[in-house]
C-alpha cells in the first residue's frame, strides 16, 4: 500500500506541505520519496481527475476545502483560529485527500496522480480560485440546475438508479445532521476545558491561602488534577473533531460530487442524437423524391455521422452506468471500512481517557484521606 | 420560649434522614425521621420551610443563653422555590449547586445537614424549638412568634463601617481577615465549579442528540448497506454510553464536591456574622467606656453601669465565639476531607466502570467483520 505523510514548513511568504510516500508497487520509480507541494498543488491535482474522471462516472473526491470553518458555520468555542490550528486542520484535510484519491484503484494509476507523488517539479496550478471544493459544488449545481431546466422525462429502464440516487440524497441529509451533532461535541467539550482550567486556577488559590496544612496540599493536588484533566478533554475534544467531524464532512462533500446528474447528461446526450438521426433519416426521404443527388449524398453522409453519435451516445451511457454502478458499490464498501476504522481510532481514545482519569483518581484519593 | 432550662432528652444527630419530599402546587413538604439518643424508637414529621425558618428564628432569638451572638448558627439553605414558578436559570443564580440534581436530591441534603448540624451544637441542641420541631405533631412554623431580635444583617453604609472597625485582639482580628479573603476564594471555586458541571450537562445532551441522529441511518438494500446501518447503531450505543458518563460524573460532582463546597461557602458566611456581631458588641463597648469617661457626676453611675454591663456581654461573646472558631476549624476540616474522600472514590468507581464498558466495546468493533 501506500502511506502519505504531510508535514509543513514555511517558506517566503507561502505554507509548502511535505508528502511523503513510502509504497512497493511497481508503479512508481521509487520505494520511499518525499515532495514538496502548495495547496494550489492539491487543487490543480483535483481540477484535473475532476475533468477526467468525473463526466464519465468516477465518484472523484472532492478537493480539499479552502475555509476551514465547520460547515453548518457554528462558531467552534471561544478559540480565535490559531494559526498552528488552521494548519494542522489543513494538513489533516490533505492526508485525507490523497489517501481517499490513492485508494481508488483506478486513479491511483492516473500519470497525474503518479506525477504528483513523484515528481520533484510540478507546473505551477493556475486560476484555482474556481476549482476549490466550493467551487466544483457550484459547477455541479449550476449543471444540475440545467438538466432539471430541461423537463426530461427519463424512462428508467433500471430503477436501480432512481433508488440509489434518493438513497444519497437522504444520506446526504443524515451526514449533514451528523455533522452538526458532532461540531456542537467538540464545541461544548472546547467549552469543558476552558472551565476546567479555570477551576484548576480557583482551587490552586484556594490550597495556597488555606491554613490548615494538609487541607492546602490537597487543595493544591486537586488543582493539578484538574489541570490534567483540561488537557484530557482537549484531546478527547480534538479526537471528536478530527476523527468524526473531519470524516462526515468529507463524506458529504464526497457523495454531492453529483455522478448521478452527469449520467442524465449523457443519457440526454444520446437522445439528442437520435432525435437529430430521426430529422436527418426524414429529411433524407423527402430528398429521394427531389432530383438534387448532391444534396442527397450529403444527406446519407449526415446519416452515418448520426447514426455513429447514437453508437456512441449508448456506449457512453452504457459505461457510464456501469462505472457508477462500480463506483457506488466501492464507496458503500470503502464507507463501512472508513466508518470502523474512525470508531475503533475513537474507542482508543475514550478508554485511554478514563485509564488516565483512574490513574489521577487513584493518586489523588490518598492526599484527600490524609487531611486529618 | 427558646429556653434551654430542661435537660430534655436530645434529638441524635446523626439519627435525623430527610427521607421524602412532596410537592403540592407551590409548597414543598418535608419527612423527616430521627431518634432521640436516648431510645431507638424512630420518629416521623412533616415539615416546610416555613417550620425551618421558624427554628432557625427562634434559635437566634434565645433569651436567656449566655454569649449567644458568639454562636456560629448552622446557615439555613434558602427558600426553595418549586417548578411551577421559577426557570432554571433563576434557580441556579439563587441556589447554586443546590437547585442541581433530581427530585430536590440536593437541596434535601443540604436542609439534612442543617438539621444534623443544629442538632450536634452544644448549646443550640438543647433549644427548646428544636426539641420541638422534631416531635410536635403540629407545624411549629404556623404560629409565628416574634421575630429574631437581631435582624437579618444588611450591609447598610454603617454597617459596613463597621465591619473593617480594627480589633483589639490579634486572634480575632486576623480570622476577620483570613475569613474575608477566604470566602471570597471559595466562592468563585464554587462558581468555577457550577461552571464545569453545567458544561458536562449540556456534553450529555449533545450525545444524546447524536446517539438519536446515529439511529436514523438505516438501509437494507444490500450487504455493505447493512452492514453500514449496523455500525451507526453500534456508535450510537457508544455515544449513548459516552453520555450516561457524563451525567454520572456531573452527578457524583454535585453530590459531594459541588455540596461541599457550598456548605463550606454559606458556613463562612455564618462565620462572618458571628464576628461582625461581635465587632458590632466592641464598637458599642467602646462607646460605652467614652460614655462612662465624659459623663456628667449625676449620670456617671448609669454610665458606668451600662459599661460594665457591656464589657460582660463582650467577654462573654469572645469566650463564646473563640470556642465555636475553634470547633468550626476542626469541623470544616472534617467536612470538606469526608467530602473530597467521597468525591474521589465516586469518580474514580465511575471512571473503572467506564473503561471496562468501553473496553468491552472496543474489543467487539474490533471483531465486527466488514
Amino acid at each position: 500500500g501506500i502511506n502519505t505523510k504531510s508535514a509543513c514548513d514555511g517558506m517566503n511568504a507561502y505554507m509548502a506541505y511535505k508528502v511523503t510516500t513510502k509504497t512497493s508497487l511497481n508503479l512508481f520509480n521509487r520505494n520511499e520519496f518525499t515532495v514538496k507541494r502548495r495547496f494550489s498543488d492539491f487543487l490543480g491535482l483535483h481540477s484535473k481527475l475532476a475533468s477526467k474522471y468525473l463526466h464519465i462516472g468516477y465518484i472523484v473526491p472532492p478537493a480539499p476545502e479552502k475555509s476551514i470553518v465547520g460547515m453548518t458555520k457554528v462558531k467552534v468555542g471561544k478559540e480565535d483560529l490559531s494559526s498552528a490550528e488552521f494548519v494542522e486542520k489543513r494538513r489533516s484535510a490533505l492526508e485525507r485527500y490523497l489517501m481517499r484519491t490513492v485508494n481508488h484503484p483506478a486513479l491511483l494509476k492516473d500519470p497525474d496522480v503518479i506525477q504528483f507523488l513523484e515528481s520533484t517539479e510540478l507546473p505551477r496550478a493556475v486560476s484555482t480560485q474556481a476549482l476549490s471544493g466550493a467551487g466544483i459544488l457550484r459547477m455541479v449545481n449550476k449543471a444540475a440546475e440545467a438538466v432539471n431546466k430541461m423537463t426530461i422525462k427519463m424512462n428508467e429502464s433500471d430503477a436501480w438508479f432512481e433508488e440509489k440516487q434518493q438513497q444519497f440524497e437522504n444520506l446526504d441529509v443524515q451526514l449533514r445532521k451528523l455533522h452538526a451533532s458532532v461540531e456542537s461535541l467538540v464545541c461544548h467539550r472546547k467549552e469543558l476545558s476552558v472551565n476546567t482550567a479555570s477551576f484548576a486556577k480557583s482551587a490552586a488559590m484556594l490550597g495556597n491561602s488555606e491554613d490548615h496544612t494538609a487541607l492546602s496540599r490537597a487543595l493544591s493536588q486537586l488543582a493539578e488534577v484538574e489541570e490534567k484533566i483540561d488537557q484530557l478533554h482537549q484531546e478527547q475534544a480534538y479526537a471528536d473533531f478530527y476523527l468524526f467531524s473531519e470524516l462526515l464532512g468529507d463524506y458529504v462533500r464526497l457523495i454531492t460530487a453529483g455522478v448521478f446528474d452527469h449520467r442524465m447528461k449523457t443519457w440526454s446526450k444520446w437522445q439528442d442524437a437520435q432525435v437529430m438521426l430521426q430529422r436527418k433519416r426524414e429529411a433524407e426521404a423527402k430528398l429521394q423524391y427531389a432530383n438534387k443527388p448532391d444534396k442527397l449524398q450529403q444527406a446519407k453522409e449526415e446519416i452515418k455521422e448520426w447514426e455513429a453519435k447514437v453508437q456512441q451516445g449508448e456506449r457512453d451511457f452504457e459505461q457510464i452506468s456501469k462505472n457508477i454502478r462500480r463506483e457506488v458499490g466501492r464507496f458503500e464498501k470503502q464507507r463501512v471500512k472508513d466508518f470502523k476504522v474512525v470508531i475503533i481510532k475513537y474507542l482508543e481514545s475514550l478508554v485511554h481517557t478514563q485509564q488516565q482519569l483512574i490513574k489521577y483518581w487513584e493518586a489523588f484519593l490518598p492526599e484527600a484521606k490524609a487531611i486529618a | 420560649k427558646g429556653s434551654n432550662e430542661e435537660s430534655a432528652p436530645s434529638v441524635s444527630a446523626n439519627s435525623i434522614k430527610i427521607t421524602d419530599i412532596t410537592q403540592d402546587g407551590e409548597t414543598l413538604t418535608f419527612a423527616i425521621t430521627s431518634q432521640k439518643s436516648s431510645s431507638s424508637a424512630g420518629v416521623c414529621v412533616f415539615r416546610t420551610y416555613e417550620d425551618f425558618d421558624w427554628l432557625q428564628q427562634s434559635l437566634l432569638s434565645q433569651e436567656d443563653v449566655p454569649g449567644l451572638l458568639g454562636v456560629i448558627f448552622p446557615p439555613l439553605p434558602g427558600k426553595p422555590l418549586p417548578s411551577t414558578s421559577f426557570t432554571q436559570a433563576k434557580a441556579l443564580k439563587q441556589f447554586g449547586f443546590l437547585a442541581l440534581g433530581d427530585e430536590w436530591k440536593i437541596y434535601c441534603k443540604a436542609l439534612e445537614l442543617y438539621l444534623q448540624q443544629v442538632a450536634a451544637h452544644t448549646t443550640l441542641s438543647k433549644s427548646k424549638a428544636l426539641s420541638s420541631f422534631f416531635s410536635s405533631t403540629e407545624s411549629p412554623g404556623k404560629h409565628r412568634g416574634k421575630k429574631g431580635i437581631f435582624k437579618r444583617l444588611s450591609h447598610v453604609m454603617e454597617e459596613m463601617r463597621k465591619e473593617g472597625h480594627k480589633d483589639v485582639d490579634k486572634f480575632f482580628q486576623s480570622e476577620r481577615d483570613s475569613c474575608t479573603h477566604l470566602s471570597v476564594l471559595f466562592k468563585v471555586s464554587t462558581e468555577k465549579f457550577l461552571d464545569t458541571v453545567l458544561t458536562k450537562q449540556k456534553l450529555a445532551v449533545a450525545c444524546g442528540h447524536f446517539s438519536t441522529s446515529l439511529h436514523l441511518v438505516c438501509n437494507h438494500d444490500n450487504p455493505a448497506a447493512v452492514t453500514f446501518s449496523k455500525i451507526c447503531l453500534k456508535l450510537s450505543d457508544i455515544i449513548e454510553a459516552v453520555k450516561v458518563n457524563f451525567e454520572k460524573v456531573s452527578d457524583n460532582d454535585v453530590s459531594s464536591m459541588g455540596l461541599a463546597l457550598d456548605l463550606e461557602s454559606r458556613y463562612q458566611e455564618a462565620k462572618k456574622e458571628m464576628l461582625f456581631r461581635r465587632t458590632c458588641k466592641l464598637v458599642e463597648l467602646e462607646a460605652a467606656n467614652r460614655n462612662s469617661e465624659r459623663a456628667k457626676p449625676n449620670k456617671k453611675a448609669i454610665m458606668e453601669g451600662v459599661q460594665k454591663a457591656t464589657q460582660k456581654e463582650f467577654n462573654l461573646i469572645s469566650s463564646v465565639a473563640k470556642k465555636e472558631i475553634e470547633q468550626y476549624h476542626r469541623a470544616r476540616v472534617s467536612v470538606l476531607r469526608d467530602f473530597l474522600v467521597s468525591w474521589c472514590e465516586k469518580q474514580l468507581s465511575t471512571a473503572q466502570e467506564t473503561s471496562a464498558l468501553f473496553s468491552q466495546h472496543l474489543e467487539a468493533c474490533r471483531g465486527f467483520v466488514v
